[in-house]
């Protein structure tokens, strides 16, 4: 396929919307109030349609002060509805946003026409109309949607910028944050304002229910791959950047890509939708960061958790070998099978990972330490009877239970901290001794 | 004109008939699952069920048209909806459990992206011949003229289906909606039943498409619920009028879209349930603004007679020559020199008949006012007591503190508290602590 200028306006747009909602979105799912980010991103329409009915014109202006006032609106309605009736917030939410959203339906129907208002175009926006619709700015011809977009995109990232210690404060701990004199209602206000106005801005080029997908997917998959709030904000702004550029991508060129047709007579489909594309492929992002944060990803855990079970496995089989040895029988596949419980091909196989990591060698069938392996059970067996006297000495554990929760804590390495609290004890609960440390 | 009104009420169309029929029984059917999920505080989970529904229905229809059929019967479209609105469900619970993800965040993501991908399927759906997008709009906004007379049967028999399984569990649903943790602990199944009230919001959420629109019909499970919060705190009136604004709500915005054509339906009857809303947050009888109003007004005069009652005693209290209150004189100047310069209330109790006057200045209490001041004077004292010696307030703070729950005292508390303070048989306790001259602080 052939790219174009209005392709790569197309691409700007999209960049330039998806980032101007991730800035605001980060605080929205840290604070816990995507669905109000929700809620304000459909109610901003009847204040939009107003403001195009009064003012008979779709300049920015009236449009972003109609959206302030629908969204300070939402948020003061939401909250009276909770308090007077007693509803509890998520039904509070629901209510308001949905009769607003009918009535800027309904005023959408009754004087779309008038305005040049679809209202199928309110709702998935036509970011595809948007190339042909320009404006000059010091002699280039940029898309008129850009302009307010890039005030917005201004507005979010300075007042994030500058207030970004009161942000954090107000969001971590409203209570604290209030009592120092930043106050914590008026930072909620402030971040639903500013929500409103991304989500007006933005609404052209996406339309006002996708605004909810890029207002917080992004910012979620961020929230997955980092602690901190600064490289969240920054890291919610380049996802959502990606997203739109695959998005955009995909929905232009994959469709011709893979040539699709439709149907019983073949209808080709040159392209599909770019907003939808654009959530779609933020939520893949999403997906990723699901399975593969290296910090939180679902699979990354699963695999660490598989680890610690395989660790744990090998120095269960190290203690085993030298408690064998201890009773003078001969440490062997089924003895070890026996005094452990598991079954032999388990045992084999932790003990070929052993003899693979050094720790044990196998002669005919017996299996010994090496000298790695005893300096690791040495101090297994240490960690283990000093977790059975913190038990049975600081925990109240009756001394036949102590063994048990010992055998699982033992592989957790605390036995300096024990062996200082509990004053450098000789022998465990059951007499028998505690081996040295060997640092 | 009475003519239009009746023709408005009971159609001549067999057809328009019928979609009254199956759009109010929906709407009674959304009041009451509805009901149950705001209790459960899972109202915005229909929110994601409703908006996931959108690429099952533009896929039903893509799949069907693929096929050479015409996808727009309910019987496509619906399974279709069902699917992915659950599915949408299930991922939510799956972000919320096995990460970090807190359940808005997961739910305002799963429906973001699940509508997008519905919004990716209409495109495409523009652009193959059968596919218009005025017919799929209709699922969108809601379009009830459009029902067939099959259609609209189907969504009466759903609902009435629906609010039949509800009236089946509702000893189990209450449960499970006041106390789940004690509904398992007597065996009942409650995982099982919120899977159930999952799939009944989803059912309400599909069959809905059609005559509230997809992105409204969240409002039907919500709006009347909440209304009915504002007459009633109980479970079975709550159903009931959840119900009728369902019912009422439904029947308004369909006259009224039938009768403009550029009107959906959808925003008509959510318009009108908003409307029914707004008149119960000002009026409803429990906890409507006026009514709190009134209550709160009410509370306020009553409060300011038992306090003028009160200094009136301490008045006589004060005096060297303890009289009894029958025949205790007093003037409004002695009142305001005790620091109670309310004129309004004292003229109030006159009109009322606490307090009566006689010749130019005097006034003194009736019987209904020595009544009303023993009362609220030996209430204020017993609780001066009882914050005195159990809950160590020291004696120059007293006043104050009994000041504000004199007023709401319970009469068996009272009693209580007299038993315990040993006052019983004293009518009016003496005063615990000095009293400021002039009557009390």
């Amino acid at each position: 396929m052939i790219w174009t200028t209005a392709d790569t306006w197309l691409l700007v747009v999209g960049i330039t919307a998806a980032v101007c909602c991730a800035l605001p979105g980060t605080f929205l799912v840290l604070r816990r109030v995507s669905l109000l980010g929700d809620a304000i991103s459909h109610a901003v329409l009847p204040g939009l349609v107003a403001a195009f009915l009064l003012t008979g014109e779709r300049s920015s202006l009236p449009m972003f002060i109609g959206a302030v006032v629908a969204g300070v609106l939402t948020a003061l309605l939401t909250e009276s509805v909770r308090r007077v009736g007693n509803v509890e917030e998520g039904a509070s939410i629901g209510v308001v946003f949905t009769s607003l959203f009918a009535i800027g339906l309904i005023l959408l129907h009754i004087y779309g026409r008038r305005i040049d208002l679809d209202p199928g175009c309110v709702l998935y926006g036509l970011i595809e109309g948007t190339p042909d619709d320009l404006v000059s700015i010091l002699g280039f011809n940029v898309p008129r949607v850009l302009v307010p977009l890039a005030v917005v995109f201004a507005l979010n990232a300075g007042v994030i910028a500058l207030l970004f210690k009161e942000l954090r404060l107000s969001s971590f701990d409203p209570a604290l944050s209030t009592s120092l004199g930043v106050n914590a209602g008026v930072m909620h206000h402030l971040l639903m304002t500013l929500t409103a106005i991304t989500a007006v801005a933005v609404f052209e080029a996406v339309g006002s229910i996708i605004v909810v997908a890029m207002l917080v997917v992004p910012a979620a998959a961020a929230h997955l791959l980092t602690d901190r709030l600064g490289r969240t904000v920054v890291l919610a702004a380049v996802i959502a950047a990606v997203a739109a550029a695959l998005g955009q991508v995909s929905a232009v060129a994959l469709p011709g890509l893979l040539d699709i047709r439709f149907g019983p007579d073949g209808t080709p489909i040159r392209s599909v939708g770019i907003a939808g594309s654009i959530a779609v492929a933020s939520g893949v992002l999403l997906l990723l960061a699901f399975l593969f944060s290296p910090t939180h990803g679902l699979v990354v855990r699963l695999i660490d958790r598989k680890r610690l079970a395989r660790r744990m496995a090998r120095e269960d089989l190290l203690l085993s070998i030298s408690r064998l040895e201890e009773l003078q029988a001969r440490p062997t596949f089924d003895s070890v099978a026996d005094l452990t419980g598991d079954p032999k091909p388990a045992v084999e196989r932790i003990a070929a990972e052993c003899v693979r990591l050094g720790l044990i060698r196998v002669d005919a069938g017996t299996l010994a330490l090496t000298e790695l392996g005893r300096t690791t059970a040495t101090q297994l067996l240490r960690s283990h009877r000093l977790w059975e006297s913190y038990l049975a000495d600081r925990a109240a554990v009756p001394a036949d239970h102590t063994h048990a929760t010992a055998h699982r804590l033992e592989h957790v390495d605390l036995a300096e901290k024990l062996d200082e609290e509990l004053g450098r004890p000789a022998v465990d609960p059951q007499n028998k001794p505690i081996p040295r440390s060997e640092s | 004109m009475l003519e239009t009104i009746l023709d408005m009420l009971w159609p001549d169309s067999h057809n328009t008939r019928v979609v009254l029929l199956g759009c109010c029984a929906l709407g009674v059917a959304a009041g009451v699952v509805g009901t149950f999920l705001q209790l459960r505080k899972r109202t915005l989970l229909a929110d994601v069920v409703s908006h996931a529904a959108l690429p099952g229905v533009a896929g039903a229809f893509l799949l069907a048209a693929a096929f050479g059929l015409d996808g727009r019967s309910l019987a496509w479209l619906l399974p279709g909806a069902a699917a992915t609105g659950l599915l949408g469900v299930i991922v939510v619970g799956l972000l919320d459990r096995h990460s970090r993800l807190k359940p808005d965040a997961a739910m305002a993501s799963v429906l973001g992206v699940f509508f997008g991908a519905g919004v990716v399927l209409l495109s495409v759906i523009q652009q193959i011949p059968s596919g218009s997008r005025a017919g799929l709009d209709s699922f969108i906004f809601g379009k009830a003229s459009s029902m067939l007379t099959r259609d609209a049967w189907t969504v009466a028999i759903v609902a009435a289906v629906i609010v039949l399984v509800c009236v089946c569990l509702f000893k189990e649903l209450r449960l499970l909606c006041f106390d789940d943790a004690f509904a398992s602990n007597v065996g009942l199944r409650v995982g099982l039943l919120d899977l159930i009230l999952l799939l009944l919001a989803t059912l309400v959420a599909v069959v809905g498409l059609q005559s509230v629109g997809l992105i409204l019909v969240v409002a039907m499970l919500v709006i009347p619920p909440a209304a009915a919060r504002f007459w009633t705190q109980q479970l079975r009136p709550t159903l009931a009028i959840a119900a009728l604004v369902g019912a009422i709500a439904s029947f308004a915005g369909v006259v009224a879209s039938s009768l403009h054509a550029q009107l959906p339906s959808g925003p008509a009857i959510v318009l009108a349930a908003a409307i029914c809303f707004a008149f119960s947050m000002l009026f409803g009888s429990t906890r409507g603004v006026l009514i709190l109003g009134v209550r709160r007004h009410l509370l306020a005069r009553r409060v300011r007679r038992e306090h003028m009652l009160r200094r009136i005693v301490e008045l006589r209290d004060s005096q060297t020559n303890r009289e009894s209150l029958e025949t205790f004189a007093f003037t409004a100047t002695q009142l305001a020199d005790a620091g109670l310069r309310d004129h309004a209330a004292v003229n109030a109790a006159v009109r009322r008949g606490f307090i009566r006057r006689e010749g130019d200045s005097n006034l003194r209490l009736t019987e209904l006012g020595i009544e009303a001041a023993r009362r609220a004077t030996r209430n204020h004292r017993l609780w001066e007591l009882f914050l005195m010696r159990h809950a160590d307030v020291a004696a120059d703070h007293v006043d104050r503190s009994a000041d504000a729950v004199e007023h709401v005292l319970d009469p068996k508390l009272v009693e209580e508290l007299s038993r315990e303070l040993e006052h019983e048989d004293e009518d009016i306790p003496p005063s615990p602590h000095p009293l400021a001259p002039g009557g009390g602080r």
